[in-house]
């Protein structure tokens, strides 16, 4: 017995006791306007542009508003902008913001603050370089009125603008913005929708946003980060907790509302909860994945990489990751996010039917290994990397390779893959991860597929092909363009390898059926969420 | 008295030092990299590289080490790489919860361990001996995690007598206080106090044979006065060790425990410190850890005193 069956055992049999239970005293004490929220990890800082974390993006949707939002149709809306005008040639873009818009410290939001953000946003933001790349100049035209002039058409301006990537073109006072974006800023002033308490801040423990009363939200029906953000509730507390079973016995007593991602092991015990509503939080869901190093032997061989590919069964990966609950998970052949607009699995034949280890043999034997020993890092922390890290290491001791399996943790794997130097000095072979499915919809903001060279993701995959059918995603005019460009990236990144992916799966959500207008996204959205007593 | 204490408090200078270099040297070698984890995972490797400029983590290792010491030597624990707080202010943030544990637990352990260890002696052999040794093999050897997750269940699931996690500070209330504290307490109190009552029952048995203890018995003395009062009391010199010993049983304890019940303490800062390699935190904890247990030995050296008259220094 491990210490995950002990607690799924007691939280079991917790939530069975509590079935049909009134809530304990601290619960009927609390606040029906206070939303106490238990998030996916620990918001240890509080900078969007400096720290790239999901969770500091996640926090800072509160506080900070964007110029454009993204909405449940992936489709760009406007935010903070009231129009934009975009010259004929394409390389002229006028923006208006939305009169009366206030930061947190009453001082209006000007075209002069928004020059600054975006300047900071675009030195760390992979869409915000491309534009910089091409940039003449950025400039505040009056108090309400900014312009972006480039040197050539960029057709993604507004999907950069409002994408829900990190890290996202929040807008601070242009005293902030101005802080040199490898540096934290010390001030935490947005004109979102919910101010940020940072007297109450202990990181690591807890965090609390409290509505700002002068906040204008825009018209239209809130839907992801477009449209009217409006807060039901005056306080929302982040109660940050390393445990899950712990987390789990506080949602079933009524200690927390909301907990933003239960581990699979728990959801069969919230669900049994009669005071509790289960949900996929996150449509979009996550890539399960796996990066070979490209610079040495044996992945620097194409069809070392292919043999890998021709045997990996992708239910393997998944089930170790989400148990047998079968709703979460689908076999994914290639590196997009199923179910979006512009989806496409052309060329990913390799990696579906039953896997064919007898020509995974011979293809890696024609690629010349050896036996030599290939350094698989896996990261014990993190359950999806273990989870991953046990069946790969299964699957190449079963081609015949010889593994070493490099047990660490995130922190060490995180420095170790940065290393260019060989497997046998200090250097590595593969490492696992998993990537957002919203940052896998298209090439945009999905560094992972990116295959430049040097200048690529960890494995450094090198494919002409892959980066020529990426800019052709680019220069995409409309969706069916882009949906016939993320075909072509797909096959071409495919062919070269430039990673395994293992599998696209969900998690799931929880919360107290005292508390309503939770929807699904690829992030927490507060706006419309209200609570009973 | 009071120049041994001095002269101990000085003494503690070297030891402070030592535990200084070895914490960073420790850390300096140790795999992981902070500009890694604040760059976040789609970061390139040139971002990394200015984040780790920006911290100064790419300075020669004595250049880094004589900056800390200096600050150290100011009365400046540094500012936390992630959260771009002052060490001391987050240390004090989560100081209140862990010293509450660790006194609510301490008295814990004093209260049921002692006569616990007193009464196994006096009954040595017996079927209550053997009960509380029993109770004492079962709470020395059931991990803290375990029985923190069974109290949970029983006195906050099951019963919803006490809350399952967080953290009230008394400012708010003693009961408010102590509801958070209790089954955290008895948690990390297990172990310490199956400890406590072992070293009691040991020392308690070789005092319980001495000339003395029959004499009193023979002078017609009560059973309680000749346990609590002349036993005791020549039996409180290792039991006194082992409290304080039992110290740093308690900070390791509390890492664990703190995760358990949510509690926001030093335990979690420690841990999430260690997990993020933000190393200005790591090295203000060890040196607070390492401080305290050091004026907790030399506390422990001045109760031999009181309870031993013969011991002077």
């Amino acid at each position: 017995m491990d210490r995950r069956t002990v607690l799924k055992g007691l939280a079991g049999a917790g939530g069975l006791a509590l079935t049909g239970l009134s809530a304990p005293a601290i619960a009927q004490g609390a606040s029906a306007r206070t939303l106490r929220f238990v998030p996916q990890a620990n918001l240890a800082n509080f900078d969007p542009i400096w720290g790239t974390q999901y969770v500091v993006r996640n926090a800072a949707a509160l506080v900070w508003d964007t110029l454009y939002g993204i909405d449940a149709q992936l489709q760009p809306q406007r935010q903070m902008v009231e129009s934009e005008e975009t010259s004929d040639d394409g390389k002229t873009w006028t923006f208006k913001l939305r009169p009366g818009l206030k930061f947190h410290d009453g001082e209006p939001v000007l075209a002069k603050d928004v020059v600054a953000s975006l300047s900071r946003w675009a030195a760390r933001d992979p869409m915000g370089l491309m534009i910089i790349a091409i940039q003449q100049e950025l400039t505040a035209v009056d108090d309400r009125t900014f312009k972006w002039v480039l040197k050539q058409p960029f057709p993604k301006m507004l999907y950069a603008l409002a994408k829900n990537n990190a890290p996202c073109s929040f807008i601070m006072p242009e005293r902030i913005a101005k802080t040199d974006p490898f540096k934290q800023i010390t001030e935490y002033v947005g004109s979102g929708p919910m101010k940020f308490a940072k007297g109450e801040w202990v990181p690591g423990a807890k965090a609390v946003f409290e509505k700002f009363a002068d906040y204008v939200p825009r018209q239209e029906k809130a839907s992801w980060l477009a449209g009217g953000k409006q807060i039901m509730v005056d306080r929302v507390e982040w109660i940050v907790m390393p445990d899950p079973a712990t987390a789990a016995a506080a949602l079933q007593n009524g200690e927390v509302d909301w907990w933003e991602n239960p581990i699979a092991d728990l959801v069969s015990v919230l669900k049994k909860n009669k005071n509790i509503s289960v949900d996929i939080g996150d449509p979009l869901g996550n890539i399960g994945s796996f990066r070979m190093n490209h610079l040495f032997a044996p992945f620097n061989d194409v069809r070392a990489r292919r043999a890998v590919l021709m045997a990996l069964s992708q239910e393997d990966y998944m089930r170790a990751i989400v148990g047998d609950d079968t709703a979460l998970w689908k076999p994914l052949p290639g590196f997009f996010t199923p179910d979006t607009p512009v989806y496409n699995e052309l060329g990913g034949e390799i990696l579906k039917g039953k896997r064919d280890f007898d020509a995974a043999k011979k293809l890696l034997a024609e690629s010349g290994y050896s036996g030599q020993p290939v350094t698989c890092l896996v990261a014990q922390d993190q359950p999806i990397t273990k989870a991953q890290g046990d069946v790969t290491a299964d699957l190449l001791k079963r081609l015949g390779m010889n593994v070493d399996f490099v047990a660490t943790d995130w922190g060490t794997v995180g420095s170790r893959r940065a290393q260019k130097t060989p497997p046998g000095q200090g250097g590595w072979n593969m490492f696992h991860s998993w990537h957002a499915g919203a940052d896998c919809i298209t090439p945009a903001a999905y560094t992972a597929i990116r295959a430049n060279g040097d200048k690529a993701w960890f494995g450094w995959p090198n494919s002409p092909n892959t980066e020529k059918e990426i800019t052709g995603w680019f220069e995409a005019k409309s969706i069916d363009e882009e949906k016939a460009a993320i075909g072509r990236v797909n096959k071409a990144a495919i062919e070269d390898v430039v990673y395994a992916p293992t599998g696209f799966f969900l998690t799931y959500t929880a919360w107290r059926k005292n508390v309503s207008g939770i929807t699904k996204g690829p992030l927490p959205f507060f706006w419309g969420v209200s609570k009973s007593a | 008295m009071l120049s041994y204490i001095l002269r101990r408090i000085v003494a503690t200078l070297p030891v402070m030092a030592i535990v200084a270099l070895f914490v960073f040297s420790l850390l300096y070698i140790a795999p992981g990299d902070p500009a890694v984890v604040i760059a976040g995972d789609q970061a390139s490797p040139e971002d990394v590289e200015r984040i780790r400029q920006s911290l100064g983590l790419d300075r020669p290792f004595l250049v880094q080490f004589g900056s800390w010491v200096w600050r150290i030597l100011h009365g400046d624990l540094g500012t936390s790489i992630f959260t771009n707080l002052p060490v001391s202010a987050m240390i004090g943030q989560r100081l209140g919860p862990t010293l509450s544990l660790m006194i609510v637990t301490l008295l814990l352990t004093i209260v049921v361990a002692v006569p616990l260890g007193v009464v196994a002696a006096w009954k040595a052999g017996s079927l209550i001996d053997r009960v509380i040794m029993g109770f004492a093999v079962f709470g020395f050897s059931l991990p803290v995690f375990v029985v923190g997750y069974m109290l949970a269940y029983i006195f906050a699931l099951e019963l919803e007598w006490l809350p399952v996690q967080g953290y009230t500070p008394l400012s708010s209330g003693f009961w408010p206080w102590l509801e958070n504290l209790i089954l955290p307490a008895i948690a990390l109190g297990c172990v310490y106090i199956a400890l406590v009552a072992r070293i009691t029952r040991a020392a308690m048995l070789e005092v319980l044979q001495q000339d003395y203890i029959r004499t009193a018995k023979a002078k017609g003395l009560g059973q309680g006065g000749i346990l609590f009062i002349h036993a005791l009391k020549n039996a409180a010199v290792p039991i006194v060790t082992v409290i304080g010993i039992g110290i740093a049983l308690l900070i390791g304890g509390a890492v664990v425990t703190e995760s358990v019940f949510a509690i926001p303490g030093l335990g979690r800062l420690t841990i999430d410190a260690i997990l993020r390699r933000d190393y200005p935190v790591i090295q203000g904890i060890v040196l607070l850890f390492s401080f305290v247990y050091v004026l907790v030995n030399l506390m422990i050296d001045v109760i031999y005193t009181l309870v031993d008259p013969r011991i002077r220094y």
